[in-house]
């Protein structure tokens, strides 16, 4: 399936994106399915969204269908709950390991000694990063493997009556297209009403939070948070339709770009993915076969 | 040799005429003090035996002389204060009868006030307000609630003011919200603008939506002083009411408190007393007295027993909290007791963040930092967040 991936939209580049696709004027094969989960409560302010899609959009309304599982199946709601300690505990774990391990790093990184001890130093200690990250991933993905076994999310009338809903809509779609907001959330209902399953072959276009939740490796970050830069952390799959990839939207406003040996640690830590900014502006079109055109700006290390 | 440019008190010293004409016109052109780069000029007109500017620079003298602009009756000073400084001051003006009088700067519209009065304040060169302390239409405001909490411990009701979050769920099964409790409340909602801080950073995401408990003392110098009897109030009457009531996430990592100079011991002390129950302490200028050796504290007698607790503290440190972010002004006398604190906080195994401020014991320079620590004991949704 052919994946478009838009950078911010402040000043939106999704009509011309949906243009260019022929996801415009009459005799669209079906409508443009969205996914506003990411805007949370806000789900349902997408007139913008409908407007720049010319009017053929239907809302998957992920978000209202969430609240709707957790308010009808109380015993679903609860194993979810736990499920969220669990994954903050384990997170908060993670966080604090890997706090100590990219320390290590960035000290070895520091200190001048010759050249190749300095490089074989700097590699272990990255080493040691890149298993804690691979570690915790694994963690993550087994404990929301644990739940659905246990839960059988399919095998539950509410979910599965809402599933049956957004696959209904999804086999007609001419395109589906995903909204920025909350990564954790779109995730989170992206993986409950199994899209990924429903997914027609029809193209996708999604920016922001949305083109993180198609990747396989969730990087959440924040260099200029309030309380100091905070370390990228490795925080869940989305649907995993992009491989090896990080996207980091905003990039420019979030990350310290120019800051050589924290970039440097950024791409080593994930390579071989590649680290992709997402910028307003930005549009990356993967064709079906999944290949990277060329000519992507990644950070590289120097 | 660089040469710096001449002061706006210089060039008016050498004008001629100078009479009370000129005087009336460079008043009217500066606002006061005179800030020019790192000078930063005083100014007090009238007629007087002697001015002195008072203020609170731990490591200048108290009482700075003004001088007489000849052949005026304005009188002047000149204070190097570094980029960011924020002072506050009042001018004592003596008289040819013998009389004093301490009063805040007469040309200088910019007060600060707290629970003892108001003072003037000097912004020096690079100082900014922070925009998250002034109201943003743009913010959803939260709430607050007054409540009674009847305290056996401390025999008395105790009145507390709740924050509740915009939009805040109390029915809502999935959400559970942390809980900072905060010393001396009233005076941080009254002179640090702790509503419109708390909504304008939970509005920005920089914070978690949270529960704040705003308590207020009795007795404030005992009640704040190790008082076994407020801890008992906090741990086992204040806590277990509030998490029976409201959505709270009812953990330690979910518990902070708060509060600044005797707040700030008090929040250390009821933790120390009750290790485990709370996960963070946020400490501002805390009055963390102590002596290495002998009795001279130079506190008075109301931080005696400050003293025997931070200097119990010292000998052998304890983990109370897992994390603690504590700042202070690096013109307060202050400044040396919690710069040698945070290490003794570190040996005991706790996380701590700490900042310094160019800035005093002042309700304006806690309100400027609570930033810096609301948001790193309880982080907003930004990370989350790619719109």
């Amino acid at each position: 399936m052919r994946i478009v991936l838009l950078g911010p939209q402040r000043r939106p580049t999704l009509e011309a994106a949906a243009r260019s696709l022929g996801l415009s004027g009459p005799g669209l094969a079906g409508p443009v399915a969205t996914i506003t989960a990411g805007w949370q409560e806000r789900e349902p302010d997408d007139a913008l969204l409908v407007s720049l899609l010319e009017g053929q959009a239907v809302n998957l309304a992920l978000y209202r269908r969430w609240l709707d599982v957790q308010d009808r199946d109380p015993e679903y709601r609860a194993g979810e709950q736990r499920l969220a300690g669990m994954l903050a505990e384990l997170q908060e774990l993670y966080l604090l390991r890997l706090d100590y391990a990219l320390q290590a790093v960035y000290a070895v990184q520091r200190r001048s000694a010759p050249a190749p001890a300095s490089g074989d130093a700097l590699s272990a200690a990255l080493e040691a990063v890149r298993e804690l990250d691979a570690a915790h991933l694994r963690r993550v993905n087994e404990a929301r493997l644990e739940f659905f076994d246990r839960l059988r999310p399919h095998d539950r009338p509410v979910i599965a009556e809402n599933r049956a809903a957004v696959s209904a809509v999804l086999a007609d779609a001419a395109a589906l297209v995903i909204a920025g907001g909350h990564v954790g959330v779109l995730a989170e209902v992206l993986h409950l009403f199994n899209v990924a399953a429903a997914l027609n072959g029809a193209p996708v276009i999604a920016w922001s939070a949305g083109a993180m939740a198609l990747t396989d490796r969730i990087v959440l970050f924040h260099d200029r948070a309030p309380q100091g830069p905070g370390h990228p952390e490795v925080y869940g799959s989305g649907l995993s339709l992009l491989r090896d990839v990080v996207l980091l939207p905003h990039a420019r406003a979030r990350l310290l770009l120019d800051d050589t040996p924290r970039m440097t640690v950024l791409a080593r830590r994930f390579a071989p993915a590649r680290c992709v900014p997402l910028e307003a502006g930005t549009r990356i079109d993967v064709p079906a076969d999944g290949a990277w055109p060329p000519g992507i700006r990644t950070i590289e290390a120097a | 040799m660089k040469t710096l440019p001449k002061l706006a008190i210089n060039r008016l010293r050498e004008r001629r005429p100078l009479d009370a004409a000129a005087v009336d016109r460079f008043l009217a052109r500066f606002s006061v003090p005179i800030v020019e780069g790192a000078r930063c000029t005083f100014l007090y007109r009238g007629e007087a035996d002697e001015v002195f500017l008072i203020h609170r620079i731990f490591g200048l003298p108290d009482h700075l002389p003004l001088r007489r602009l000849r052949g005026t009756d304005l009188w002047y000073a000149v204070l190097e204060l570094p980029e960011g400084s924020r002072v506050e001051y009042q001018l004592e003006v003596a008289f040819a009868d013998g009389r004093r009088e301490r009063i805040n700067d007469p040309l200088n519209p910019r007060l600060a006030h707290s629970p003892v009065g108001s003072s003037s304040v000097c912004y020096a060169h690079g100082h900014e307000i922070p925009d998250w302390t002034v109201p943003d239409p743009e913010a959803r405001p939260g709430s607050l609630v007054d409540m009674v909490v009847p305290s056996r411990a401390l025999r008395r009701d105790c009145p507390v003011t709740l924050y509740l979050p915009a939009r805040f769920r109390r029915a809502d099964p999935g959400t559970r919200y942390p809980l900072l409790i905060v010393h001396d409340g009233g005076d941080y909602l009254r002179y640090a603008a702790a509503k419109t801080v708390l909504d304008n950073l939970i509005h920005r995401l920089d914070v978690a939506e949270l529960v704040a408990a705003f308590i207020y003392p009795g007795d404030r110098l005992t009640e704040y002083a190790n008082s076994a009897a407020h801890a008992r109030f906090l741990t086992a009457e204040l806590l277990p009411r509030l998490e029976a009531e409201l959505p709270l996430a009812g953990t330690p990592s979910g518990r902070c408190l708060m509060g600044s100079s005797f707040g700030a011991v008090a929040s250390l002390s009821v933790a120390y007393r009750h290790p485990g129950v709370y996960g963070s302490l946020l400490l501002q200028s805390g009055s963390f007295v102590f002596t290495d050796i002998g009795h001279d504290h130079g506190g008075g007698p109301a931080f005696e027993p400050v003293v025997r607790f931070v200097n119990r503290f010292r000998a052998a440190p304890r983990r109370v909290a897992d994390r603690m972010f504590v700042s202070c002004g690096v013109y307060e006398p202050l400044i040396v007791p919690n710069r040698s604190m945070v290490p003794v906080f570190e040996a005991a195994g706790m996380t701590v963040r700490y900042v310094e401020a160019r800035d005093g014991h002042s309700w304006e320079n806690w309100r400027d930092r609570l930033r810096d620590g609301l948001s790193w004991i309880f982080p907003g949704p930004q990370k989350y967040i790619y719109e």
